[in-house]
């Protein structure tokens, strides 16, 4: 039985450089950014390449996720939000479509990597923080001083607000990496417990059952996840740059 | 061929868990940024713009499609008050010429009543005359012939002749009477 950790092994496929001490190579992690890249593209660019008036089934899921993605900003950042567009539309395919290609058996989960996640994650932050200081100049920092609050307990509201502030990237990458991590460990435990009882003759084979329908169940859950992860991932990101959109709360 | 990035372990010691295996982070890191910039530029530059250009055409055809939709409600409501306006017109016309002709009629029938009746009237007169005139003509013989057979009765009778005179003022008698 395979150990149910290996499938997040990092295989170097090829050597490209050398960089201070670091080793570059093309790994399968790699390949899977490329496939994730290449889908995109595909169903993106591919699937509206006849820029029909009545969609087909392709160009329907590329309008639907771009009218998704849309709204999302637009509700929770406003009109001005859609200046991301770009990056949370990039976001979220990129996430959502790395978390679905992960589900296939045999295939890497590029978001099961803390090192993604939190790049991703602190790129969200640092667009924050840049985009907020540039628009707002230090009128940014208004952020962490809500309206209202009595000046005695001022000083401790402001710590815990630029304390949350600064586990955003924390809690905004791992929560993702660790969904991923999680969903594709458990499948593994149970699609192991399917082949080790299948070996233990009759008995084992009707006892096998039960791991297979609970894989079959885990499978759809985790579709779900990838998906829900995407989204939250993408929600987040439109919560934080209406922080630097709108500091004064 | 494909080599796992954690056999450098020493030792044989269990390796490193893999996303926690800081070997790997710097190729992770570099292909990340690669493909998440490719995919950017080509989200930025290319496919929002196509998607958001097939999305507002399309609106944009809903929304032509819809106000040319009222413009043509719009002319078709005019012409059907302007069919009722004249469907009005011609009826209230119909009307009009309908009393007027009727009006007509009446009073022509009104005057050849009235010239028929005074003909009628006249020759109702007439006749009146006629028979009048007639009736004495009748009498007067009643009185030649009534003299004329008292006179061949008395002579039957009596044998002979009574004076003429005698018979004609006996035969006014009786017809006075």
């Amino acid at each position: 039985m395979a150990d149910p950790i290996s499938q997040f092994e990092i295989k170097n496929l090829v050597k490209i450089a050398e960089i201070g001490g670091s080793e570059i190579h093309f790994t399968n992690s790699a390949l899977f950014m490329a496939i994730t890249v290449v889908g995109i593209w595909a169903l993106l660019v591919g699937g509206t390449s006849a820029r029909a008036l009545i969609p087909g089934r392709l160009q329907s899921i590329a309008e639907l996720s771009y009218e998704f993605v849309a709204n999302t900003i637009q509700s929770t950042a406003g009109k001005e939000g859609m200046r991301f567009f770009p990056l949370v539309f990039t976001l979220f395919m990129f996430i959502l479509v790395a978390n679905m290609i992960g589900l296939v058996p045999g295939t890497f989960t590029v978001t099961s990597h803390i090192v993604v996640t939190a790049s991703l994650a602190l790129l969200v932050f640092f667009t924050v923080i840049f985009y907020g200081l540039y628009k707002h100049g230090l009128g940014f920092f208004r952020l962490f001083v809500p309206h209202g609050i009595p000046i005695y307990i001022l000083p401790l509201i402001v710590f815990i607000e630029v304390l949350s502030f600064l586990s955003r990237p924390i809690s905004h990458s791992v929560r993702l990496f660790a969904n991923m991590l999680a969903g594709h460990i458990t499948l593994k435990v149970f699609a192991g417990f399917v082949t080790l009882l299948g070996g233990l003759g009759i008995a084992g084979v009707i006892g096998a059952a039960l791991p297979l329908i609970l894989v079959v169940a885990l499978t759809a859950l985790e579709l779900l996840v990838a998906f829900l992860q995407a989204y939250v991932f993408a929600i987040l990101t439109c919560i934080y740059l209406n922080d630097a959109i709108h500091p004064g709360h | 061929m494909a080599t796992s990035a954690h056999t450098s372990a020493p030792g044989g010691a269990k390796p490193p868990f893999p996303p926690f295996n800081k070997d790997t982070f710097a190729s992770q890191l570099v292909w990340l940024a690669i493909f998440f910039v490719a995919l950017y530029v080509l989200m930025w530059k290319v496919a929002i713009p196509r998607i958001g250009g097939i999305v507002e055409a399309r609106r944009e055809r809903v929304e032509g499609d819809l106000t040319e939709a009222a413009r043509l409600k719009e002319q078709s409501d005019a012409a059907l008050k302007a069919y009722e306006q004249s469907l009005a017109d011609a009826r209230a016309r119909a009307q009009a010429l309908a009393n007027e002709t009727r009006d007509r009629l009446n009073a022509e029938a009104e005057e050849r009543r009235k010239k028929l009746e005074a003909e009628l009237n006249a020759r109702l007169a007439d006749a009146e005359k006629t028979i009048a005139a007639t009736k004495a003509a009748a009498m007067a013989n009643v009185r030649g012939i009534a003299t004329e057979t008292a006179g061949a009765i008395v002579q039957r009778l009596v044998g002979a002749a009574p004076a003429a005179k005698t018979v004609e003022d006996a035969v006014s008698d009786v017809l006075k009477g």
